[in-house]
């Protein structure tokens, strides 16, 4: 008997690995930041260079902070989607126009529309690279008292904004 | 004349390709140093190169960054820190021993441990199986005449390498 159950277990728990292997995406690593405060910064609107936003600013509100750029694709997919959730009015969008030419920028917002409560230009991608952006778009989750609660690589999708982001975000405004 | 100007003009290329080289950091002991460093790091756009050698954008950002840093007068040690702070401990592609990754460097030996008790176990219970093979009575009658006749089996080995020979 143990001579064919010994082989099954060991074959049932390499494919129950394999399975959970397939469903990963390899290129997203998990960011040491989550749970950790929002890296500090000063950087100018992307409309008027002479006022500076640093998110501090948003201390004691829950916010979400959407890294992309006029020259990124996959931002065009989730673009109304972020423009859908700024007319809910459920939680403030900074943007943070990463690595882009400032009018490359407007113009991209003035052509699709600007679902931002603010717009930072992040012009040469420091601010960028200290939250840990590799890709474009990125989306941090950021709580009251300026903790990253969540950070998403990739494009917002209805399905993880239903089932990831609003969730934490309300969960998170309760507090 | 005609010859030396043509040897001259065949030359022409090497002088082209000298002058393509851009000379990226101005103090090159630094720019080994980064290079040096950056064979360490993963470029996570593409997974399995180092940020030394890739051409990613990102991996450019943080050659550049390297720099920096360096030119601040950071240690090695602190820019990979500084790494993985932001990106995690994959970015580096020999990873700390430490309790998050314990398992994945003990994790051999353990298999390895687990197999070599199972296989001394197996063998012992192999030994317990082994049985000495009885003779039969014709069989052990026949083991003492050959045994106790050495002069007859000699005679017929020589016989027989005497018969393939003729």
């Amino acid at each position: 008997m143990m001579r064919f159950i010994l082989p099954l277990v060991i074959f049932l728990v390499l494919s129950v690995f394999l399975y959970m292997g397939l469903g990963r995406d390899t290129r997203e690593v998990p960011s040491p930041l989550v749970g950790k405060p929002a890296p500090a910064f000063m950087l100018p609107m992307l409309h008027d260079a002479e006022k500076k936003f640093s998110p501090q600013d948003m201390q004691g509100q829950v916010w979400l902070l959407n890294v992309w750029a006029s020259w990124c694709g996959a931002c065009k997919d989730e673009h109304p989607l972020l423009m859908q959730l700024s007319r809910q009015n459920i939680v403030p969008i900074v943007g943070l126009d990463y690595k882009d030419k400032i009018e490359d920028g407007i113009a991209t917002l003035q052509k699709a529309g600007d679902p931002y409560t603010f717009t930072i230009a992040d012009a040469d991608g420091k601010v960028g690279f200290d939250y840990g952006v590799y890709g474009v778009p990125e989306t941090y989750v950021i709580d009251k008292q300026g903790v990253i609660r969540f950070k998403l690589i990739g494009a917002v999708t209805q399905q993880n904004l239903k089932e990831v982001i609003l969730p934490l975000v309300k969960e998170l405004q309760a507090k | 004349m005609k010859y030396l100007l043509m040897v001259l003009l065949c030359l022409l290329p090497t002088f082209a390709i000298a002058g393509e080289a851009v000379d990226i950091a101005d103090d090159p002991v630094m720019e080994s140093r980064m290079i040096k460093l950056a064979e360490k790091v993963r470029c996570l756009v593409c997974q399995s190169e180092p940020v030394s050698t890739s051409h990613a954008d990102w991996s450019n950002d943080v050659r550049q960054i390297m720099r920096e840093k360096m030119k601040a007068g950071a240690t090695d040690q602190e820019i990979l820190d500084m790494l993985v702070e932001r990106f995690g401990k994959s970015v580096l592609f020999d990873p700390p021993v430490d309790k998050e990754t314990m398992p994945l460097w003990a994790a051999p030996f353990v298999l390895l441990l687990m197999g070599a008790v199972l296989l001394y176990y197996q063998l012992r219970k192999r030994t317990g199986l082994i049985k000495e093979a009885s003779l039969s009575i014709q069989d052990e009658q026949r083991v003492a005449e050959l045994m106790n006749e050495p002069s007859t089996a000699q005679a017929d080995l020589t016989n027989s390498s005497k018969d393939s020979q003729a």
